[in-house]
C-alpha cells in the first residue's frame, strides 16, 4: 500500500465524465507530475485530492487513512495555486504563519517555524513585507512557504510555476525540487510543460482526456511510450510505417532496408504493416558505422538552435525531424541538399495503435 | 472654428502653468455654490446678529429639544446604515457566495439602483400605504390575524418606523457598492485558507473581512451620511413634528421656529461637523487598514 | 454559506422591497369605494398643477444635464490630458455633496444669495431658478463626474486629442466633435441618473419655494388619501424608467462596441 492512493476515481460535472477510472499509488517522499493537455482533468484530479470536489466515486486514502469525505480544512495538505493566492492583507510573515495560527500553535512556535521556512524559500529578510511588494517568483516561494509551514502530509502543485518568465521558472522549479527532496515531502505537481515534468519528476503521469495513458519515470516515458498519445506529447516524433518480416525475431522492413526491433506487438504476423517511431536524436546524419538501416533524404528546413541544429526532411515517404549537434568546422547542409540518414531497429518506438 | 494647435504653453506670472486656467470653471463653481454657501454657514455659526464674533449660538444648541434631535438623527442614521450594510451585505453575500442562479444577480443590481434612487416623498407615501394607519399590511394583520399593529406600540411616524423606511434605500445602495467587492474576493484565498486548515469562519474573519473592511467602512459613513441629511422622506411621512436635526433646521429655515436666525446656522454647522467626522473616522481608519494596498 | 440560508436571506430581502410597492400600487386603487379603480390616476392626471409643476421639474432637469455636461465634461478632459495632479482635489470637490447635506447646501444659498448680497439671485423667480438648477448640479455633480471620468478612461484622451490637433481642430470642436461622442454612454447614464434625482428632489425647491414636483407631491400628501399612493407609483415608475434607459444605453453601447 503506497502512502498516497487514487483508486478508481471519477469525477463527472453534467453530461461530461472529466476523470476516468483515475488510480494511483504514489510512495512517501514522491514527486509525481501529472502531464496532459489543457482540459485532460488534471486539476480535477487535484482537487479532488485537495477536498474542493467530491469524487463522482472512488476512494482516496492518505498514510492508511480514508479522506475522500473530509472537509479541505481536515486532510492536512498544503496546495499552491497559479496565481499568487497569497493573502493581500497579510505581511509574508502573517501569511507564512496562517496555518500555524488557525491550528493554534503557540505565538514563539509559530515566530520560529517561520523564520525557519523563510530561511529556507532564500527570503529571510521579507517577513514584514506585504505580497504586493514582493515579485511574482518571490510570492510564489512565499506561497510554498506558507503551504509548507504546517507540515502537511502532501504538497499539491497546480502549475504554480505557469504565471512567472521563463528564466525564473527554470530557477524556481529546481529550488522547489530541492526543498521537496530534503523534506522528503510527498508531491503531486501539475503541468502541461513536458519539459518542466520530465526535469523535476520521480514519476510522471501522462493524461489523455482523463485517463491515465501511462506512469512511469521520465526515462521511460520518453523512451518508451506505451500509446500513440504519449509518443507524441512528450517529445517530437518520427514515425515509419514498416511490414512484418519474422515476428518472432522482430524482424521488419523499412523501405526495403531490414531492420530489428523491439517488442513487437504479440498478435503480429508476417506482411503485417505497423507504425514505428524514432526520436530526432535516433537519427543520424550520413553514414554511421553500425547503423542497420541508411535512408537517402531530401532537406526541407534548416533550424540552428545553438549548440544543436534541427532538420526537417523527407524520407521513405515522411515527413521527419532530426537534431544535430552543432560544429564550427561542419556547416549545416542547407534544404534542397541530398542526404543520407542513418537509423537503428533498437531505437526503434513500436506503437500500439 | 478651427485655429492653430497651440504652441509652447503661456505662463501665469505666479508661475503657475496656464494649464490650470482650464479648470476655472469648475473651480467657480464648486467655489460659488459649494463651498462659500458652506462657508457662509460655517461662520455664520460663530457670529451673533450684529456680526461680531460669538460661541453663543453653538452654545444655545444645548437645549432638551436640539439635544435630543442631534441624538434622535444620530441613532437613526447610525442604525438604518448598520442594518443597511448588514442586510445588504446577507443580500449580496447570498447571490455572490450562496449559489443561487446567476440570473439573479442582474435584475438584482437594476432593481438597486431604483429603489436606491427611490427615495424622498414617494417613498413615505409607499410606505404609509403599507404600514400606515389603513396600510396593506396594517389591514391585513388587523382583518386576518387579529393583529393590531397600532396596540403593539408600532407607529410607522416614529423612530422605527422611520428606520424601517430609511432602510428602503440604503440596503440597495449597499448592495450595489459591496457587490463589485465581494466580487474581488479570489477563489483561491479562500481554498488556500481552506487547505491551510481555516474553517469558513477563521477565512471570513483573518482573511474576507479585513479585505472588506475598507469598502465596509466607506459604505458605513456614506450611508450615515446619507440618512443624517436626508428631509424629504421624514417630512412627507410625519410632517414638521418630529424632532430630527434635518427637519428642525427644515423649519427654521421657512422661518417656522425659533427668534434667532444664526441659531440656524448653528443647527447647520452642527449637521456639517457631524458627517464630516463620520467621513474622517472613515478615511482615518481606511488609511490604517490599507498599508497593504498599492 | 449554505444554499438554503443563502435563499432565505434573499427571499426574505425580496419581500421587504416588495410590500411596499404592492402597498402603493394597492392603496392607489382604492378611491372608489368596494372596488378597486383607476380614479385616483384619474384625478392626478386631471389636476393642472401636477402638470405644471411635472413640466417645471422636467425643464429643471434638463437644464441640470446640460449644465452637468457643460461642467463636467470639459473638467474631466482637461484633468486626464493636462493636470493628472489636479485630480484628487477636483475627485474630492465631486465627493463633497454627498457629505455636506442638500439641506445645509441650500441654506446657504437662500442666506448667501438673498436680495441685499453680491449676487441677488433669489430675488427674481429666473434666478431662484438658475439657483436651483445649481443645486440640483451639485447633486447630481458625484454620479456625473465618476461616470464621465469612467467613460474617459476607456478612451486614449491624448491620441484623440494631437490626432485632432493636428487636423487644425479647436479646443471646442474637440470637445463638441470628439470627446463628447465618445463619451456620449457615460454622458446618457449620468443624464439618466440626474432626471430621477431632479424629479423626485424635495428639499432644495421647497426651501426655495419654486413650484417643482417634489414640493408638489408633499402638499398633495399633507391634504389626501389616495393619490399621493398613485403618485408614488408615477414616482417609481419614472425612477425605474430611469434606470432602465440607463442599463439600455449602456448596454446597447457593448453591443456595438463588440461588433466593432
Ligand atoms: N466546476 C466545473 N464544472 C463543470 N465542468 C468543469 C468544472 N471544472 C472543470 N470542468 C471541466 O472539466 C474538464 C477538465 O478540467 P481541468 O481543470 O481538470 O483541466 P486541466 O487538465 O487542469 O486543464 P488546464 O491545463 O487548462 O488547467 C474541462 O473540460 C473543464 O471544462
Ligand atoms: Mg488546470
Amino acid at each position: 500500500m503506497s502512502y498516497l492512493n487514487l483508486s478508481h476515481l471519477e469525477k463527472v460535472f453534467g453530461q461530461n465524465r472529466v476523470v476516468k477510472d483515475f488510480t494511483l499509488g504514489i510512495d512517501k517522499g514522491e514527486f509525481i507530475s501529472l502531464l496532459g493537455p489543457s482540459g485532460c482533468g488534471k486539476t480535477t484530479v487535484l482537487r479532488m485530492v485537495a477536498g474542493f470536489e467530491a469524487p463522482t466515486s472512488g476512494a482516496i486514502t492518505i498514510d492508511g487513512q480514508d479522506v475522500t469525505g473530509l472537509k479541505p480544512n481536515n486532510r492536512a495538505i498544503g496546495m499552491m495555486f497559479q496565481a499568487y493566492a497569497l493573502f493581500p492583507n497579510l505581511t509574508v510573515a502573517e501569511n507564512v504563519a496562517f496555518g500555524l495560527k488557525v491550528k493554534g500553535v503557540a505565538r514563539d512556535e509559530r515566530a520560529a517555524r517561520v523564520e525557519e521556512m523563510l530561511a529556507l524559500i532564500g527570503l529571510p529578510e521579507m517577513g514584514a513585507r506585504f505580497p504586493f511588494q514582493l515579485s511574482g517568483g518571490q510570492q510564489q516561494r512565499v506561497a510554498l512557504a506558507r503551504a509548507l509551514a504546517p507540515r502537511p502530509r502532501v504538497l499539491l502543485l497546480d502549475e504554480p510555476l505557469s504565471a512567472l518568465d521563463a528564466k525564473v521558472r527554470v530557477s524556481l522549479r529546481n529550488e522547489i525540487r530541492a526543498i521537496q527532496k530534503d523534506l522528503g515531502i510527498t508531491t503531486i505537481f501539475v503541468t502541461h510543460d513536458q519539459e518542466e515534468a520530465m526535469s523535476i519528476s520521480d514519476r510522471i503521469v501522462v493524461m489523455n482526456a482523463g485517463i491515465a495513458d501511462q506512469v512511469g519515470a521520465p526515462f521511460e516515458i520518453y523512451n518508451r511510450p506505451t500509446t500513440r498519445f504519449v509518443a507524441n506529447f512528450v517529445g517530437t516524433l518520427n514515425t515509419f510505417d514498416v511490414s512484418v518480416e519474422d515476428p518472432g525475431l522482430g524482424r521488419v522492413s523499412l523501405a526495403g532496408q531490414p531492420l530489428t526491433v523491439p517488442g513487437l506487438p504479440d498478435g503480429a504476423r508476417k506482411g503485417d504493416v505497423l507504425p514505428i517511431a524514432l526520436r530526432p536524436e535516433a537519427l543520424r546524419l550520413g553514414q554511421l558505422p553500425g547503423a542497420e538501416a541508411v535512408l537517402p533524404a531530401v532537406i526541407e528546413d534548416v533550424h540552428f538552435m545553438g549548440s544543436v541544429i534541427r532538420l526537417t526532411a523527407r524520407a521513405a515517404g515522411a515527413q521527419l525531424s532530426m537534431d544535430t549537434f552543432n560544429r564550427a568546422d561542419q556547416p549545416p547542409p542547407v534544404p534542397g541538399q541530398t542526404v543520407e540518414i542513418s537509423l537503428s531497429g533498437r531505437d526503434a518506438i513500436v506503437l500500439r495503435g | 472654428m478651427p485655429t492653430a494647435p497651440k504652441g509652447p504653453r503661456l505662463r501665469l506670472p505666479a508661475g503657475l502653468p496656464v494649464a490650470w486656467l482650464g479648470l476655472l470653471p469648475f473651480a467657480a463653481f464648486a467655489v460659488l455654490f459649494l463651498i462659500l454657501p458652506t462657508m457662509k454657514i460655517v461662520l455664520g455659526a460663530f457670529q451673533a446678529p450684529d456680526g461680531s464674533f460669538t460661541f453663543q449660538n453653538l452654545l444655545d444648541l444645548n437645549t432638551d429639544s436640539i439635544r435630543s434631535a442631534y441624538w434622535t438623527s444620530i441613532k437613526l442614521s447610525f442604525m438604518t446604515a448598520l442594518l443597511g450594510c448588514a442586510i445588504g451585505f446577507g443580500m449580496a453575500a447570498a447571490v455572490v457566495f450562496g449559489g443561487l442562479p446567476k440570473a439573479i444577480r442582474g435584475p438584482l443590481l437594476t432593481f438597486s439602483g431604483v429603489a436606491s434612487n427611490f427615495a424622498g416623498v414617494p417613498l413615505a407615501f409607499a410606505f404609509i400605504a403599507t404600514l400606515g394607519p389603513v396600510g396593506l399590511i396594517t389591514l391585513w394583520l388587523r382583518n386576518e390575524f387579529g393583529i393590531n399593529l397600532r396596540a403593539l406600540g408600532f407607529n410607522l411616524l416614529s423612530y422605527w418606523g422611520l428606520v424601517i423606511t430609511y432602510l428602503f434605500f440604503q440596503i440597495p445602495l449597499m448592495i450595489l457598492i459591496i457587490t463589485p467587492a465581494l466580487d474581488g474576493l479570489k477563489k483561491e484565498w479562500r481554498e488556500a485558507a481552506a487547505v491551510l486548515g481555516a474553517t469558513g469562519a477563521q477565512y471570513w474573519r483573518m482573511v474576507a473581512l479585513p479585505i472588506l473592511f475598507p469598502s465596509l467602512l466607506g459604505t458605513f459613513a456614506l450611508l450615515f451620511a446619507n440618512a443624517f441629511g436626508a428631509v424629504a422622506t421624514a417630512f412627507a411621512l410625519t410632517g414638521p413634528q418630529l424632532n430630527i436635526v434635518p427637519i428642525k433646521l427644515f423649519a427654521q429655515i421657512r422661518g417656522d421656529v425659533l427668534g434667532n436666525p444664526n441659531l440656524g446656522y448653528a443647527l447647520a454647522f452642527g449637521m456639517i461637523v457631524i458627517t464630516a467626522l463620520a467621513n474622517f473616522l472613515y478615511i482615518w481608519l481606511r488609511l490604517r487598514s490599507e498599508r497593504w494596498m498599492k | 454559506m449554505s444554499r438554503l440560508v443563502a435563499w432565505a436571506i434573499f427571499l426574505l430581502g425580496c419581500l421587504y422591497f416588495l410590500l411596499p410597492l404592492l402597498g402603493m400600487g394597492e392603496f392607489s386603487l382604492r378611491m372608489r369605494r368596494g372596488e378597486y379603480s383607476l380614479d385616483a390616476y384619474r384625478v392626478v392626471f386631471a389636476d393642472p398643477r401636477f402638470w405644471e409643476t411635472f413640466g417645471y421639474s422636467l425643464g429643471l432637469a434638463a437644464a441640470t444635464i446640460v449644465m452637468g455636461v457643460v461642467l463636467v465634461v470639459p473638467t474631466a478632459y482637461w484633468v486626464r490630458l493636462k493636470l493628472p495632479q489636479a485630480r484628487p482635489f477636483v475627485e474630492f470637490v465631486t465627493l463633497l455633496p454627498l457629505v455636506i447635506p442638500a439641506i445645509v447646501v441650500v441654506f446657504g444659498y437662500i442666506r448667501l444669495y438673498n436680495t441685499s448680497s453680491f449676487l441677488p439671485l433669489t430675488g427674481s423667480a429666473l434666478g431662484t431658478d438658475i439657483l436651483l438648477t445649481m443645486g440640483y448640479t451639485t447633486l447630481a455633480l458625484p454620479y456625473m463626474y465618476r461616470s464621465v471620468d469612467t467613460g474617459l478612461r476607456t478612451i486614449d484622451v491624448t491620441t484623440l486629442t494631437e490626432a485632432a490637433q493636428s487636423l487644425g481642430a479647436g479646443w471646442f470642436t474637440i470637445l463638441a466633435r470628439i470627446i463628447l461622442p465618445n463619451v456620449m454612454v457615460a454622458v446618457l447614464s449620468g443624464a439618466f441618473l440626474t432626471l430621477a434625482i431632479v424629479m423626485g428632489e424635495f428639499t432644495m425647491a421647497a426651501l426655495l419655494n419654486r413650484p417643482a414636483f417634489g414640493p408638489y407631491m408633499q402638499l398633495l400628501g399633507a391634504n389626501r388619501a389616495y393619490e399621493p399612493p398613485a403618485l408614488a407609483v408615477i414616482a417609481f415608475a419614472i425612477t425605474w424608467g430611469c434606470m432602465g434607459l440607463m442599463q439600455l444605453v449602456t448596454r446597447f453601447s457593448k453591443h456595438e462596441r463588440a461588433k466593432a
